[in-house]
């Protein structure tokens, strides 16, 4: 039994675990301390103060969230002292801060302004520090705009990216008055190890960073009637979007999303579920072809385990710290891209439409997607494949700017012919979820049969352990796959690049075999991805999946191989996976980069 | 008020070239005995924080963890502090008989030097000294090594935890407190962290014994202690005083005859004016009646020549580039305060904008993360409350 610890809150006794501190048991008895650098993703900072509170017979205040509670202590919250000093702490704040809030793209979602608002900062008269510091906007990169006239320096980005993305592409640098938060040498985030991921920015509890947004673009072609605007919505934004729209409980709002796009004037609303049953074809039958060589022709070449490509993030972290490894990785675009793709072939054809008259229009739960529609490998189609990658918070953004009431919309079905999703592409929005689609279709390839789960429930790879492990036995396998009767297929899970080093370590120097890996840049999969809504925290990651997987179950195909726009793709346009076309369609490679 | 006569001592820089007996009787003691002898001797850090260093010892020897450290903070950068300097480079082996016996007692298997990186010169003296040392130590049985570690430069690795976070090759930035060194120190584990002064203290405890100690000082300021003695003075320099004396028996012996303040601890202390010469005893607060200081042995002088506006804008300066930046009272309060005093100098903010400041300071003393924040309100209270003129006209 965990020892308890008796102490009062404003003279309310309350008794808790040991280790629990001031600030957790303040919440228990539901009083709010405000906080600023600290995060529940995170590892206690304690340096904004923010969190001050009293305990009598100390001369210090201390702060609530760093400060474990101890028997007997008597804590005050709302002191005359704590008052005072936290009041004088946002002040400070805000003399450093650029507070010109009505031009800040984070005006109404920012924990600044929300604690200026409560404490009522109306007639600081401080000295406005900004006009003397020498504060750099970063807008090069096509993902992450970092704005240091917004930033309070709590470090919560840097935190982020050295304990949960082991990147440390953002770090403090300098000190006293001149500390900031900085790249390496202050490069721009564009020529260092960002992998674009956005971890930062959902963190981020000011202005200091976030998307670079595209909104004005996709408004300017939507305009535009000579324009054929078409959108795709990734799986994990059904789930997060309903957050903006204070549906919280709802969690899924496919239907209403589809009706608020169509709304909004997209010609036609596809999704990016159909690519990710399409990107199962490809990948899993590059998976098997790979083994069969392996296994088979005994090819020294062949490249195993098979990683994923589905998350950008990932692929700029590989290319930055694992080169050597990019063999290894699925030449599969991922799902976006292959929509992009796809959209101005297949759709343009099939539609009798000019693929130069297409905008095509991605929403995703993701920024580095907007650095992946850039690459220059993305223009298969003779065009940019992907023109403009929106965030969850974009599209929310240009709903209420359309004046549209979310919650209150009636539910519509996605478009044909690219529009069609079964369970298995909804799950790609959760850590685990390519895995499970990948061995449903596979594991039926292989033998005929369903994958030996319950409802075809691989419930070894879901959760958010930040390294899983499963296996399965493939057993009578279909007479052509008979080289694989008695092989235990090994499969991994990372989510987090900070557990995707660490599983890449292990793969490196050998200690463990896999034949097919799973990796997604950001905690808890594309559900957690840097372009969803902001809070994202531990209890709201749990949410949106418990939202995916819900889908998955309620919908009435579960596998990628069944769908039927997918049968339909194959059979009157790319012929056959890993075909000529679709070689030459829906797959690519990465290059290197330099580790700065 | 304390009373005594202040006394010139010579006790740390004293030859005692018979260190190997007095390790060697030491280590003849229990651990126990040793430490009952420490706190008894009343030492307090003198570092400027004056925690009991026997307590220090004790709380380290009571953890079971397996590895330990000790760590000896020659970081010295105090402005106005030269003492530490001078101790390494005439008496090293009273510092490493501390630090051994400290290791003793407390089970620690390694030791560091923390230098200050511009005390460089020194590494190649202590180096041999070092050397001589373990051999020293291991005639005794006591198997403890201790190496050097050169900081770079920052005022705030001066602070304990920040020291050691920069030892662990991060960047120097004070932890959150608890937990305390003495259960995770370096690297996580229990560490004793103690000034240079303090383990040269321990030698004449140890040679001399506790009692004769505490007949040094007054009430809870026990020993004698090191004096860096700068500013407008005919004879600035290294001083051993007894703890305890006020401020106008330092001044009758050390001012040019125009003393009208005195810096009591550096930039993180208190200014003394001239009116409370009299009324003010430098030594550890507790049972000391009027105003009592703890220094870590800064003592400048200022005489009539002087602007103290001046004084505390360099002082401010100073803490605005030194403040490690993490937490928002130190980094922000300190831009605020060099620029708010500018501001009313100029005219640009009224004169009751000091008043706004202080009540910032206050704020700072209660809110800064480390020592570093908290005690700039020493300087700038100290200076704006009784030199109120001089920051407006």
């Amino acid at each position: 039994m965990t020892k308890m610890i008796n102490l009062t809150i404003n003279g309310i006794a309350i008794s808790v675990e040991q280790e629990t501190t001031v600030l957790e048991a303040s919440k228990k008895l539901n009083i709010k301390i405000p906080t600023l650098c600290y995060h529940k993703d995170l590892c206690v900072a304690g340096n904004c103060r923010v969190c001050v509170v009293e305990q009598i017979g100390t001369k210090k205040l201390v702060p609530s969230c760093a400060s474990p509670v101890q028997e007997g202590m008597e804590i005050l919250t709302n002191s005359l002292v704590v008052r005072n000093s936290r009041k004088h702490i946002i002040e400070l704040l805000l003399s450093e801060h650029n507070a010109d809030c009505t031009k800040c793209y984070k005006n109404g979602n920012c924990e600044l302004q929300e604690l200026s608002s409560e404490y009522k900062i109306t007639n600081s008269d401080f000295i406005d520090l900004v006009p003397f510091k020498q504060y750099k906007y970063d807008d090069l990169s096509p993902s992450i705009i970092k704005d240091d006239s917004k930033c309070i320096r709590c470090q919560r980005c840097v935190r982020t990216c050295s304990e949960i993305q082991h990147l440390s592409a953002l770090s403090v640098a300098y000190k006293g008055d001149h500390m900031k938060i900085s790249t390496f040498a202050e490069k721009p985030l564009r020529d260092v190890v960002c992998s674009n991921c956005g971890q930062c920015v959902i963190h981020c509890p000011t202005g200091a960073l976030v998307e670079k947004n595209y909104i004005e673009e996709v408004w300017d072609a939507l305009g535009d009637p000579n324009k054929h605007v078409i959108v795709q919505t990734a799986p994990a934004v059904r789930v997060g979007l309903g957050e903006e729209f204070g549906t919280n409980g709802k969690g899924r709002v496919t239907g209403k999303m589809v009706t608020a796009l169509k709304r909004l004037g997209f010609d036609a609303v596809m999704d990016t579920d159909f690519t990710a049953d399409l990107t199962i074809m490809e990948e899993g039958t590059e998976l098997l072809t790979r083994l069969k060589k392996a296994i088979v022709d005994k090819d020294p070449t062949v490249k195993l385990p098979l990683f994923t490509s589905c998350s950008p993030g990932w692929i700029k972290f590989i290319e930055h710290s694992h080169p050597a490894s990019l063999g290894n990785l699925s030449s599969c675009k991922s799902p976006q891209q292959m929509f992009g793709t796809l959209a101005k072939t297949y759709y343009a054809q099939n539609r009798k439409i000019d693929a130069a008259k297409i905008v095509s229009v991605s929403i995703m739960p993701c920024t580095a997607k907007k650095f992946e529609a850039d690459r220059p490998e993305m223009r298969n189609s003779g065009y940019k494949d992907v023109d403009y990658v929106l965030t969850t918070r974009e599209l929310a953004i240009m709903i209420k700017q359309a004046g549209i009431r979310f919650p209150d919309l009636e539910e519509e079905k996605f478009d044909k012919l690219m529009g069609e999703s079964t369970g298995a592409a909804v799950i790609f929005g959760a850590t685990g979820g390519v895995m499970e689609a990948a061995l449903r279709t596979a594991y039926e390839i292989v033998t005929g049969r369903d994958v030996p789960f319950t409802n075809l429930d691989i419930k070894p790879v879901r959760g958010f352990d930040g390294i899983k492990e499963a296996s399965i036995l493939i057993q009578d396998p279909l007479p052509e796959w008979g080289f694989l009767n008695g092989v235990e297929l090994k499969c991994a899970i990372a989510h987090g690049l900070g557990n995707a080093h660490q599983l890449m370590t292990q793969i490196i120097s050998g200690k463990s075999t896999y034949h097919f890996v799973e990796f997604m840049a950001c905690p808890g999969g594309c559900l957690g991805g840097g372009g969803q809504p902001i809070p994202t925290s531990p209890e709201i990651r749990k949410k949106r999946m418990d939202a995916i997987y819900a889908e998955d179950a309620s919908l009435p195909i579960r596998k990628s191989h069944e769908n039927p726009e997918i049968i339909q793709i194959y059979n009157d346009y790319l012929g056959k996976p890993l075909g000529e076309l679709s070689h030459k369609l829906l797959h690519t490679h990465y290059y290197p980069r330099e580790m700065i | 008020m304390a009373k005594k006569q202040l006394r010139r001592m010579d006790l740390i820089f004293a030859n005692d070239d018979d260190y190997v007996e007095i390790l060697q009787r030491t280590f003849k003691s229990s651990n126990e005995d040793i430490i009952d002898e420490m706190i008894s001797s009343g030492l307090k850090g003198r570092g400027g924080a004056g925690f009991p260093t026997g307590l220090k010892w004790k709380l380290t020897a009571e953890s079971t963890s397996k590895k330990k450290y000790v760590i000896c903070n020659a970081d010295e950068g105090e402005p106005g502090t030269f003492k530490d300097r001078e101790i390494l480079t005439q008496v090293p082996y009273k510092v490493l008989t501390g630090m051994a016996v400290c290791a003793k007692v407390t089970g620690a298997t390694e030791g560091f030097i923390y230098l200050r990186g511009e005390y460089k010169f020194l590494v190649p003296l202590l180096e041999k000294e070092l050397k001589r040392f373990r051999i020293i130590c291991k005639d005794l049985g006591l198997d403890f090594k201790v190496n050097i570690f050169l900081g770079s430069g920052a005022y705030i690795c001066g602070e304990e935890s920040a020291l050691m976070e920069s030892m662990e090759g991060k960047r120097g930035e004070p932890r959150n407190k608890p937990p305390f060194p003495t259960d995770s120190g370096y690297m996580g584990k229990p560490t004793v962290i103690n000034n240079v002064e303090t383990l040269a203290h321990t030698f004449t405890i140890f040679k001399y014994g506790a009692e004769k100690f505490r007949d040094l000082g007054v009430q809870d300021s026990r020993g004698s202690k090191l004096f860096s003695v700068s500013g407008d003075t005919p004879n600035p320099g290294i001083y051993e005083l007894e703890l305890g004396m006020t401020v106008q028996d330092f001044v009758d012996d050390f001012s040019d005859g125009d003393c009208k303040a005195v810096q009591v601890g550096g930039a993180s202390g208190f200014l003394v004016p001239r009116k409370r010469f009299n009324e003010t005893a430098i030594g550890y607060q507790g049972k000391l009646t009027g105003i009592s200081l703890p220094t870590g042995g800064s003592m400048m002088l200022f005489n009539s020549s002087r602007s103290m506006y001046n004084v505390l804008n360099n002082y401010l300066e100073f803490f605005q580039e030194e403040s490690c930046g993490q937490c928002t009272p130190c980094r922000v309060g300190c831009q605020q305060l060099v620029r708010g005093i500018d501001a009313v100098k100029r005219g640009q903010k009224p004169a009751a904008y000091l008043d706004k400041l202080l009540k910032l300071t206050d704020t700072m003393k209660v809110t800064a993360k480390c020592g570093l924040g908290q005690s700039v309100a020493n300087s700038f209270q100290s200076i704006v409350e009784n030199f109120r003129e001089e920051m407006i006209y």
